[in-house]
């Protein structure tokens, strides 16, 4: 009865049938990928990707180390920009606009495309000025306001009720997990459209994993998640989508997309089988 | 024999040689002083009608007041310019001129500090002279300290903003951060102490120089009304002294040795507790 209690809380196999897919599930794109490729000083890391991001729903990206999903999911909030000899070839559309056009206020679309990172990495000041800085940095000043913003975002996390009374303490007191939800937060606040997670469990301990899968099915519907995950089985359990990377020559490509139960229980391609059965990969 | 069961005994033995060494240096200068320390009270080290030590006045306050404002002109200079040439180099400067700009200053840390005087006395004192006489002045002094210390501030803050974690840059950036909003919410306060720490060094070594300062700083003992007058330093003041004295004279030199010693021994362990506390 207690697995049911916890299958129940988070649609275990993602869509069920078909027709039964939640709401969030009609295929919107938010974001289109075109063609991408990839390279770090000339070394291809990614070619010609092309896929669609659908508005609400959860996207796994998975597949073996060194694929460059990482990379993907760095490109679309150009975090790339940052990586010293990365070019970027291709298209990302978001909206109808390429992102990778020359006018693109890239600071806006940060703030529109969230992150949310392998390692917690709060900032090392207080929970309440983590929350804040990007808050001020957005123009959002009066303290009402931003008290009220930090607030929520700590609740949609879960985590407001165990740091309320101690937001002036430093962020990095606490616990690995809580951490993690902190930066989650932190995204949260500035009410991105869509948030990429890179392996944001894979640091954590069970326990803490647990509590952060399930906020992460919690944020379906309100955002768009794009999650790079190595386990599998949580994929499976909080995806809508999967997209399957593979290495191929020298660098990664996509090797198959569709929605998380075919991808898991009838792949196309014999790749996708192997790696979801744990044959190879 | 294995290097592991010999090599403790000698780096101790050096260990135990470097602490003698400091020990015996203290217990000296506080045995020269003593005298003093015993017969003439402290007070009067402060209360003196002024310095002149061949009457038997020993008012230290004139170059302790030298000493203070030197070093505190020297680092308001220093500081600002330090912090923004680390900054420019690790967040603003292309790869090329970051690594040959450090270079340079690296050089800059390596020039002996007679060499920073020599040039101050034979550049620097005669065009603040063709301003405002007669030119070996306090200004000089600050201004060859500036350029001595200037060399530690940059490079110690260089070290603490490099050292922060690229995951604080990449995670102020996916937050919509400017580069500016970045440094200034994220990367400061993260090597807040690293350049602290940085800034007391320079601190203690512009306290403690003398050579250069008192080449170029004019060394009349007086307490300066603008920065256009001469000064003498506590550190100049020994340098100077030391050929002459004699009884009580010597050893009041050996106080102000101790008063110096001890300003950069406070200054020098706040620096090393600022530095763990950042790595903690």
């Amino acid at each position: 009865m207690n697995i049911e209690q916890e299958v129940g809380k988070c649609d275990p196999f993602t869509l069920g049938p078909l027709e039964a897919g939640p709401a969030c599930c009609d295929p919107l794109p938010v974001i289109q990928v075109k063609d991408l490729s990839l390279r770090y000083n000339g070394k291809p890391a990614l070619e010609k990707v092309s896929l669609d991001i659908y508005e609400g729903c959860i996207t796994a990206l998975i597949g073996p180390s060194g694929c460059g999903k990482t990379s993907l999911l760095s490109a679309i909030n150009r975090l790339t920009d940052l990586i010293p000899g990365c070019s970027v070839n291709g298209r990302i559309l978001m909206q109808g606009r390429n992102i990778y056009d020359r006018d693109e206020n890239v600071q806006a679309l940060r703030r529109q495309v969230g992150m949310v990172f392998q390692k917690p990495t709060p900032f090392p000041l207080s929970i309440r000025r983590n929350l804040s800085l990007s808050l001020h940095e957005h123009g959002i000043t009066r303290k009402t306001e931003v008290a009220d913003i930090s607030e929520q975002a700590l609740r949609d996390v879960g985590l407001w009720d165990e740091v309320c009374d101690r937001m002036d303490s430093a962020a990095l007191n606490l616990s690995g997990g809580q951490q993690q939800r902190l930066c989650i937060a932190r995204a949260l606040a500035l009410q991105p459209q869509i948030l990429l997670m890179d392996e944001p469990c894979s640091a954590l301990d069970p326990i803490a994993s647990g509590v952060v899968e399930d906020l992460i099915c919690r944020l379906r519907g309100r955002y768009t998640v794009v999650i790079v995950t190595h386990n599998l089985a949580q994929a499976r359990r909080i995806a809508n989508y999967a997209a399957f990377f593979w290495v191929s020559g020298h660098a990664g490509q996509l090797i198959e997309f569709g929605r998380c139960q075919k991808i898991f229980e009838s792949p196309r391609h014999e790749l996708t089988a192997a790696y979801v059965n744990g044959v190879r990969g | 024999m294995p290097i592991d069961q010999w090599l403790p005994g000698i780096l101790r033995a050096g260990a135990l040689i470097a602490l003698l060494v400091m020990l015996f240096i203290l217990l000296f200068l506080i045995g020269e002083s003593w005298p003093v320390l015993s017969k003439l009270s402290i007070v009067q080290l402060v209360t003196d009608s002024s310095w002149h030590p061949l009457e038997g006045a020993y008012n230290l306050m004139p170059m302790l007041t030298g000493t203070v404002l030197a070093s505190t002109g020297a680092l308001l200079l220093a500081i600002p310019l330090g912090l923004a040439s680390a900054l420019f180099t690790v967040f603003y400067a292309p790869s090329y001129l970051a690594v040959s700009y450090k270079r340079l200053i690296e050089l800059l840390a390596g020039i002996p500090s007679v060499v920073f005087g020599f040039w101050g006395l034979t550049v620097l004192v005669p065009l603040i002279n063709q301003w405002q006489p007669p030119g070996a002045s306090l200004l000089a002094g600050i201004l060859v300290l500036t350029l001595m210390i200037l060399p530690t501030v940059t490079v110690t803050a260089h070290a603490a903003l490099a050292a922060v974690a690229d995951e604080l840059v990449r995670n102020a950036a996916a937050l919509g951060l400017s580069r500016w909003g970045t440094i200034q919410g994220v990367v400061l306060p993260a090597a807040k102490a690293g350049i602290t720490a940085g800034i007391m060094l320079a601190a203690a070594r512009a306290l403690g120089e003398t050579m250069a300062v008192l080449m170029v700083a004019g060394n009349v003992v007086q307490y300066p009304e603008t920065v256009f007058d001469p000064v003498r330093t506590l550190a100049a003041n020994i340098a100077l002294e030391t050929a002459y004295a004699m009884g009580d004279h010597r050893a009041v030199l050996f106080v102000s040795g101790l008063l110096l010693m001890g300003l950069i021994m406070v200054l020098s362990a706040m620096a090393e507790a600022l530095e763990k506390q950042q790595h903690v």
